[in-house]
């Protein structure tokens, strides 16, 4: 039996062994709570600040514009929810897109619920906002928009410089939710034009539980949480001080070597992928050929239910993820396959396989190796098949 | 998430294929709704002497189609028209609730291959008259909460 195949890191990611040891220390001794006077206290406060210094640094930001938070889902909700609902006199429209994580487009239905008007941007067969499709969206009455980075389930960059242009030229506070994009791709903030970005710790080997919102300095974004002052008076709370530590080791980690890092990861992502071409029929690879993630395959197997298909690579030892409506829990599949244009029963029978520099060329060559198996099994006893093969 | 017999038939599924010339075909479901299955019969004297399945489908589906032939193998068309979608689920030592579906979907696979064989061959199979191949499997979900 191999041991585990990680294949699953746009889920969330091993915790670095460095993070892990940067962070035990405010378990053990530096215990304090950021807000106490004695010495303890201060060290730990120390400590905040200077992870916060660091990470602005990593994004070309200022101290003072990080703010942290429990996660990604809380960053994407306090920037849209808090946002909409300061600014609700100034106008009543936002944009976003058909392909974002649920933490927007669930706070965006949210904002429907309380009377505000959302457009829901298409997407290209690629995955991809369209530049001119944002600029019509925008309304005398828009206030807000809101476009992921990069999408987690088929891994596509968007055009996020060109469209905060645009936001910045209509005055619209332009966020964007960089879960998937944090280690992958430069965030600079000036050089972006964004106004606020999310981020969270466990896709890039920190601790689950911490995420940051930056917002630009000048922009008047309420709290959402409330209680104490931490924050500046923004996100009430004790601050969550060893993962905030750890926060900073991982972004640290992730962007240094970045470029060789992701050289590597993607030479094995595309020997995958021709692996799979090569071996396997009837597929369908989905996502921007060359904008796209270095550490994501996107890939649908026609005939076969994704579901099974993970359970069977499970039994291999290989830990993937789905987009089928067995995996998510409701009976349509994936609302980002759905908006590329996928048919029902291809999206069915997707695989997204998201890859770590902890993995190896010989582990593909096994997956690959099993998918092959696995997809012909299952073809095998697919009423679907039966009818292609006659 | 699922029971170990269920894992059991997803990794061991039995009666995988079709018979050729055979007594009755049924097919249920839809590649929308991520499911299809399809069941042969071959019945002799009343009995189902084989019984052959394809799925497409979760592991679910799976299972519940290779645990449905194992029920009715061997028994009689009576015996089989008998067969519900919870003894199914039961025999797995259940399923999850939003799997449910997969069990009706296998039921109503055996119910319209019986179907099938009856127009076919003539002989009439009491209970099927209410039957309707066409119903979505999915309303049974909300039952299993």
């Amino acid at each position: 039996m191999h041991s585990l195949i990680y294949l699953d890191n746009a889920a969330t990611t091993k915790t670095d062994p460095r993070v892990l040891d940067a962070m035990l220390p405010y378990w053990r001794e530096e215990y304090g709570n950021p807000s106490s006077i004695y010495q303890l206290g201060s060290r730990a406060k120390s400590a905040v600040e200077n992870a916060r210094s660091q990470i602005a640094a990593i994004f070309h930001a200022q101290p003072k514009e990080i703010y942290f938070t429990s996660c990604g889902t809380e960053a994407d909700n306090w920037a849209i929810i808090a946002y909409a609902l300061a600014n609700r006199t100034k106008g009543n429209h936002i944009i976003t897109s058909k392909i974002e994580h649920h933490a927007v487009l669930h706070s965006c239905e949210w904002l429907e619920k309380q009377g505000y008007d959302v457009t829901y941007l298409d997407v290209d067969e690629y995955g991809m906002v369209q530049v001119e499709d944002f600029r019509n969206a925008i309304r005398p009455d828009t206030i807000m928009a809101s476009v992921m980075f990069a999408n987690n389930e088929i891994g596509t960059i968007q055009p996020i410089r060109e469209l905060a242009a645009i936001a910045k030229e209509k005055d619209i506070f332009f966020h964007t939710d960089a879960v998937q994009a944090v280690g992958n791709c430069d965030i600079f903030v000036d050089e972006l034009g964004i106004d606020a970005f999310s981020l969270s710790a466990h896709k890039i080997h920190g601790p689950k539980g911490i995420g940051l919102l930056y917002v630009r300095q000048g922009i008047k974004l309420p709290p959402y949480i409330h209680g104490g002052a931490q924050e500046r008076k923004k996100r009430a709370g004790t601050e969550n001080v060893a993962f905030i530590v750890g926060l900073a080791k991982a972004l640290e980690l992730a962007y240094k070597n970045k470029e060789e890092r992701l050289a590597s990861i993607r030479e094995m992502r595309d020997y995958l992928k021709e692996q799979i071409e090569k071996n396997i029929p009837y597929i369908r690879f989905n996502g921007h050929p060359t904008e796209r993630l270095a550490n994501n395959l996107s890939v649908c197997f026609q005939y076969i239910e994704g579901e099974a298909l993970l359970l069977s690579l499970d039994m291999e030892g290989i830990a993937g993820s789905s987009g089928s409506a067995c995996t998510s829990g409701s009976l349509d599949p994936s609302h980002v396959l759905l908006a590329i244009g996928l048919p029902h029963e291809i999206a069915h029978g997707s695989l997204r396989l998201s890859l770590s520099e902890a993995n190896t060329i010989a582990e593909m060559d096994y997956v690959v190796e099993k998918l092959e198996e696995i997809v012909d099994r299952l073809r095998q006893m697919s009423p679907l098949y039966e009818k292609v093969m006659k | 998430m699922y029971s170990e017999t269920v894992m059991e038939h997803f990794r061991n599924p039995r009666n995988v294929g079709e018979i050729e010339n055979a007594s009755g075909v049924g097919e249920v479901g839809n590649p929308q709704c991520g499911d299809i299955m399809k069941m042969y019969l071959d019945i002799k004297d009343g009995i189902i002497q084989d019984v052959k399945f394809r799925t497409f489908g979760c592991g679910s589906a799976i299972a519940s189609s290779s645990m449905a032939t194992e029920l009715i193998k061997g028994k009689t068309v009576e015996e089989a028209m008998q067969l519900t979608n919870k003894a199914v689920a039961e025999a797995l030592d259940g399923l999850p609730p939003v799997k449910m579906h997969c069990s009706v979907l296998a039921e109503q696979a055996i119910k319209s291959a019986l179907l099938d064989y009856q127009e076919k061959s003539g002989v009439k199979i009491e209970g099927l008259e209410d039957f309707d191949p066409t119903e979505d499997p999915h309303d049974h979900e909300v039952d299993e909460d």
